[in-house]
């Protein structure tokens, strides 16, 4: 490629015309072929280490595959059987599910509101953004660590706070609806301020002639903010929910961490209270057995679910989109 | 999906030319009505800094905790300054796991996977902006369409084809799978297409420059603010990556910070300070990013930003 740096300059009047004919070819292979060549890192390294794992997780799936054995036995939709009539996984699926809503909803809400007020001419924008973004620079293994000693049950200082307020001490971890909350306050912490800055990209773009409108129909700033903001910001806020929900759907951090990190980690706690799906993945494929057919079914399941979330957010906008 | 939202959500596109007004007391009423939009209260700034306490607040308590014992932390009232601890807290950490040597391995990990994200971003970038191809929009679909495919869940065939290639345990096995990703390629496109001049490629084209050349001495510069952007993000998702590291990692020489700061945590009684103090070494480097590089962190969200 670097060769033809060189020679494809204007051909001087001396060059033979096999010499210039050579040229020309070698012009027009470099316009044809470089594009493909430049793309191909990527779709290459995608499909061997993204697309393939994923793809042949399916494949893993229907076998009776462990680690320990070289023995793969074909067993259909054994492990899905399996799977479906363990009620540990219905109890992951709803503790997943649970912490979801609880994490993403709020978080959503105070990001809309916290965009809202940084639309207005502040003074320090650029502080306020990074002190909004400060949280999510530091690491899921960071935050988890970090609130699961401020939720501490004896020395936490959440806990401090509630007493001197009378309200009591809460263990936090033991009950199932308190652990969650604990969890959901993680993944908040970490985000909110990240998607309010997504939000404030989309207001932006907002035109400031609606806003006049709505202002001289009499509309108050909250009510210009649901009625008109929220309205025309739409497709991003969906495209935030399906991104929250496909995090959400996979954590894995937080929880393993918040119950110690060992085998108590593991399991989400000793009645598994908060043990979500990926720590039921991780559990039965890398903690004990090396299960990988059942895991992988584990796997192929959640993608299911994954997909079908996503596809119902992209329906939805469709007719928005179509109402418009 | 997403092209179209960046295409509806150009950051700072304020559109601030209003159509000019006939009347000069209809313009005064505009003004007055701009005054009252835009210039917050006390109130606002109230919330403002609220909200800076509850961000800042955990990271500094883990400060707090950091620099005291264990004991102090059972005081009542829980202690909220910072004690006299923190050096012997640190040689703690250092003596327990190897820290030193998780620290070097999480910045040969990041620096690998941003230096090649950035890189083969930028080529494909360039690519899909500016070469007309065949097929170039069904890839560059394809492209996007992989941003939201969560290739978490292909772990298990990711680890045996990393027993097959003999990586496991190494850190070639945690560099892998993020040499490339698909918002890299996805934010470069976005940015070349307006950057750069179509001009400039035909001109050079002419002089006789081959198409590497052009992206060499003409596509890197001017791609270098989207590459300082994408960067930043890149080498903050590599350095708190927890997940793939923590599987795909077992001897304690191999670990990244991520991976060692979590064996802290485990064992039956927390030692509380320990944790907070590996927590804190780990997130002081990033909070060191943050402050130099974190208006270009900004921008890259607000241009669009997808979860890694």
């Amino acid at each position: 490629m670097t060769l033809a740096d060189k020679g494809t300059a204007a051909p001087t009047a001396r060059s033979s015309p096999a010499r210039q004919r050579r040229l020309h070819q070698r012009y027009r292979l470099d316009l044809k072929a470089s594009p493909y060549l430049y793309i191909a890192p990527f779709f290459i390294l995608f499909a061997g280490f993204g697309l393939f794992p994923l793809a042949y997780t399916a494949w893993v799936s229907t076998h009776d595959w462990s680690l320990l054995s070289d023995d793969h036995v074909f067993v259909g939709f054994g492990n899905y059987e399996a799977l479906l009539s363990d009620p540990y996984f219905w109890n992951a699926l709803g503790n997943t599910l649970s912490i979801l809503v609880l994490a993403t909803a709020p978080q959503l809400l105070a990001a809309l509101l916290l965009a809202h007020l940084l639309t207005m001419r502040l003074r320090g924008q650029t502080f306020w953004r990074m002190g909004m973004l400060l949280p999510n620079v530091a690491s899921v293994v960071a935050v988890a660590v970090i609130f699961s000693q401020l939720f501490g049950r004896d020395f936490g200082l959440v806990n401090w706070v509630l007493d001197s307020l009378g309200a009591g001490r809460i263990d936090w971890q033991t009950g199932s609806a308190t652990s969650h909350v604990a969890i959901a306050v993680m993944v908040a912490w970490k985000w909110t301020g990240y998607n309010a800055l997504i939000y404030l990209a989309a207001m932006q773009a907002v035109p400031k002639e609606v806003y006049e409108a709505a202002h001289l129909d009499g509309a108050s700033r909250l009510q210009q903010l649901f009625h008109v903001t929220v309205p025309m910001i739409r497709p991003t806020i969906v495209f935030t929910v399906i991104v929250s929900t496909i995090y959400g759907l996979q954590i894995f951090a937080e929880p393993q961490l918040f119950g110690g990190g060992g085998a108590n980690g593991v399991t989400g706690g000793a009645s598994r209270q908060f043990q979500t799906l990926t720590l039921y993945l991780y559990e039965h494929g890398f903690n004990r057995g090396f299960e990988f057919g059942y895991a992988s079914a584990v796997a192929w399941t959640m993608f299911a679910v994954i997909v079908l979330i996503a596809l119902l957010n992209y329906l939805f906008i469709r007719r928005i989109r179509s109402a418009q | 999906m997403t092209l179209q939202d960046l295409d509806t959500a150009p950051a700072d596109s304020r559109r601030s030319d209003r159509t000019a007004l006939p009347g000069r007391s209809d313009r005064r009423a505009r003004a007055r009505l701009r005054l009252m939009r835009e210039q917050p209260g006390r109130l606002v700034y109230l919330t403002l800094v609220a909200v800076l306490f509850f961000s800042g607040f955990p990271l500094y308590y883990s400060f707090v905790v950091a620099s005291r014992d264990n004991s102090a932390l059972a005081q009542v009232p829980p202690p909220v300054l910072p004690g006299a601890n923190l050096v012997e807290n640190v040689e703690r950490v250092f003596a327990t796991v190897p820290f030193g040597t998780a620290l070097v391995n999480s910045v040969i990990v990041s620096a690998t996977v941003t230096a090649s994200v950035v890189f083969f971003s930028t080529l494909a970038g360039f690519a899909f902006a500016k070469l007309a191809f065949r097929g170039a929009r069904v890839l560059l679909v394809a492209v996007i369409a992989t941003m939201m495919v969560p290739v978490q869940l292909g772990v298990i065939p990711l680890y045996m084809l990393m027993i097959e290639l003999e990586w496991t345990d190494t850190l070639w096995a945690v560099i892998a799978p993020g040499l490339v990703n698909a918002f890299g390629v996805f934010f470069m496109t976005q940015y070349l297409r307006g950057a750069l001049p179509g001009s400039l490629i035909e001109s050079a084209r002419m002089d006789g420059a081959s198409t590497f050349r052009i992206f060499w001495q003409i596509v890197l510069p001017v791609a270098r603010p989207a590459a300082v952007v994408l960067g930043v993000l890149t080498f903050l998702t590599a350095w708190n990556d927890y997940f793939w590291p923590l599987i795909v990692l077992s001897s304690p020489e191999r670990y990244t910070v991520q991976v060692a700061l979590s064996t802290l945590s485990g064992g039956y009684v927390t030692d509380q300070s320990l944790v907070l103090t590996g927590t804190m070494l780990a997130t002081l480097p990033l909070l060191a990013v943050f402050a130099l590089l974190g208006k270009y962190m900004i921008s890259g969200i607000m241009q669009g930003a997808v979860k890694g």
